[in-house]
């Protein structure tokens, strides 16, 4: 690749698009909201105005995001979120490995069939799934002809989770995918030659090998399912509320934007917070590069 | 041969898709050989070898190791190391990790693995390196790692996949006299594998050559040379003038040929001709002269030089004899002016002694 200095017109006209389309619909509009999560609605004539806003008045959002309140379905933001990210690794990986060993021909099939929901609205998806979980839904109804049930299966952080990890799965089986194929089947063969079982290989060769892969995907679907607010909606219900579901509330019913703009960065603060914690931890392990 | 520590019955590979990779394949290896497996690529030799470490099951035939049936032992339990033509030196481990590796996974005790990973380092001169990466080693590095990372195993069998292909000319040479003293020093059995008949002949104390899946002929690398049994054998193996015959007589000790070029001669062999052989002479068992030689013992045939080609110690001469025959010779510049003493279009005379003749029937 040539230095861009040494094409500056070619470079300026491959970036210009793109960066002015992230600065004035990315940047300008987080920046706002930056703005915001440092003020407060205008009191016009003693009354709280609906639609100006004092700005630059303090930190009192920050200081209301901390509540225990909200302190707490952060918590619960994050623990569900972390317990959605831990089972799509573990359904994803054999996945992603089954894929990597099935004939050449089959491949392009099989991860078809891994994106095949993306060709559906997300909405959709998650009514179906309402479908299938609801009480009359066609999982009790098989249950039923078995004698069980009806259970009640949706509006609780189950239904949640479930949903979470069926919406975000292939954003953990292609980067999985992507790192097992490109993984020399010949370092798994030179652990079972020198006597490790097939589980020992895979512990201390296999996952330390896909490890950038691994961590990928953590990331890909980790983020998105704590700022996750239409699927918790929908199937947890009141009974299984997200942080995203706080803020969507806060810019909508309740019309509170500064402090829905100040609880919007500290879960990015959040998020930052986990991935520095991952380049601290890439950055002392040394080995592989994740 | 006492009881051979290798023992390879009838043994074939055949892939989904009806491809054969090996083809009834029957050899005994025995203890302390350093033995090759040689031949073209595609010849079946790696995947024989990946059967012998049980990386592959055999669709028919049996392998024994050391008297005992492999069929059913996967490749962890069986007292076989690889060394992997990508030496599969493990990225994410020290060199120190990886030559423990095996050590550790088979529940040997940490001071012993600590002992025996020193000594493996040690035997191929790696022990200043032990803390590093792979990724900070040279090629010629990483592949003594896989080799201590084997030995340290102490298996019955060491099973080299090409191990010196990926290495440049000179690291080659050295690489390959320590393969040899290592071997001596170990007293293990080597099995390698390689296309490269100089390696072949220069390490092994036995080569199989394999074609197509087949075992074309076991033998001492001077037996391979001097008496090959088949063209393919011969024209593999070195270089060979091979000249076609029809057998016109046959007695115990030799045949009465009408070879193409030469016309009628007689070739001393025990062998059972059919109606067709080929006559293989070597390069360097020719000799050229002026005139016709005056030994009447000598076969001997006039013609053209139609190129020379100085190789520094020797040159490689071609002359076209009669019948559309050319015959290359290898001659010895063994004087600083001579050279080769011949130049191109001069008439020539080619001969050699009937006993430096090899009649190939098959």
């Amino acid at each position: 690749m040539d230095n861009w200095k040494d094409n500056r017109n070619v470079f300026w006209t491959l970036a210009t698009p793109g960066t002015f389309w992230l600065f004035v619909f990315f940047i300008l509009p987080l920046g706002f909201l930056f703005v915001m999560s440092f003020s407060d609605k205008a009191i016009i004539d003693g009354q709280i105005s609906i639609t100006e806003y004092d700005y630059l008045t303090g930190v009192t959002n920050y200081f209301r995001s901390v509540e225990p309140l909200y302190l707490q379905i952060m918590w619960k933001s994050i623990w569900v979120s972390a317990l959605a990210t831990a089972l799509c690794l573990l359904t994803a990986y054999p996945i992603a490995f089954g894929i990597c060993f099935a004939p050449d021909r089959w491949k392009p099939l099989l991860l078809l069939l891994v994106v095949l929901p993306f060709w559906i609205n997300l909405l959709i998806r998650t009514y179906a799934l309402i479908a299938v979980f609801r009480t009359q839904g066609y999982l009790n109804l098989t249950l039923g002809v078995a004698g069980l049930g009806p259970y009640e299966m949706l509006y609780n952080n189950f239904a949640v989770i479930f949903g979470l990890v069926y919406v975000y799965m292939p954003f953990m089986v292609l980067p999985l995918y992507a790192t097992i194929e490109r993984l020399d089947k010949s370092f798994l063969e030179a652990s079972l030659d020198l006597g490790a079982t097939q589980f020992t290989t895979f512990l201390k060769v296999t996952v330390p090998l896909t490890m950038p892969g691994i961590i990928t995907g953590i990331i890909l679907v980790f983020i998105p399912c704590l700022g996750s607010f239409l699927t918790p909606d929908l199937l947890g219900g009141a009974n299984a509320i997200m942080i995203g579901n706080v803020i969507e509330r806060q810019f909508k019913a309740a019309n509170d934007w500064p402090f829905g703009a100040a609880l919007s960065f500290m879960l990015m603060y959040a998020t930052l917070a986990a991935l520095m914690l991952r380049a601290f931890l890439a950055s002392r392990s040394k080995g592989v590069d994740v | 041969m006492t009881e051979p520590i290798v023992s390879i019955r009838g043994v074939s590979k055949k892939f989904p898709g009806g491809i054969i990779a090996v083809d009834n394949v029957h050899v005994d290896i025995a203890q302390n050989e350093f033995f090759a497996l040689l031949g073209p690529s595609g010849c079946g030799k790696t995947t024989l070898l990946r059967m012998i470490s049980g990386l592959e099951t055999p669709t028919e035939g049996q392998i024994m190791i050391g008297g005992e049936d492999m069929a059913l032992t996967p490749p962890n339990k069986r007292p076989t190391n690889m060394v992997f033509q990508s030496y599969a030196v493990f990225p994410h481990m020290t060199v120190e990790d990886n030559v423990a590796y095996g050590l550790r996974v088979t529940g040997v005790a940490a001071d012993e693995t600590t002992r025996r990973t020193a000594e493996a380092l040690e035997m191929v001169k790696l022990s200043h390196l032990a803390k590093r990466k792979p990724d900070q080693m040279s090629g010629g590095q990483r592949q003594r790692v896989a080799l201590a990372r084997a030995l340290v195993k102490r298996p019955k069998v060491l099973l080299l996949d090409e191990p010196l292909s990926a290495l440049d000319a000179k690291l080659r040479d050295d690489m390959r006299m320590e393969l040899t003293r290592l071997q001596e020093t170990v007293g293990i059995t080597f099995i390698i594998v390689t296309h490269d008949q100089d390696e072949a002949l220069s390490m092994a104390s036995r080569i199989a050559v394999m074609d197509k899946g087949a075992v074309q002929q076991i033998a001492t690398p001077s037996e391979l040379y001097e008496q090959p049994t088949t063209r393919f054998v011969a024209d593999f193996i070195g270089k060979v003038n091979l000249i076609d015959a029809k057998v016109l007589s046959t007695t115990a000790k030799a045949i009465t040929c009408e070879a193409k070029g030469l016309g009628k001669m007689s070739v001393p062999t025990n062998k059972s001709c059919g109606d067709t052989v080929a006559i293989a002479v070597r390069p360097e068992k020719l000799k050229l002269s002026v005139s016709k030689p005056a030994d009447a013992k000598l076969l001997a045939i006039a013609g053209k030089v139609r190129d020379v080609a100085y190789y520094g110690d020797t040159s490689h001469v071609v002359v076209s004899a009669s019948d559309g025959l050319d015959l290359q010779i290898n001659v010895q510049n063994d004087t600083r002016t001579g050279g080769s003493g011949v130049e191109r279009g001069q008439k020539i005379w080619v001969s050699w002694a009937p006993d430096d003749s090899i009649v190939l029937t098959e």
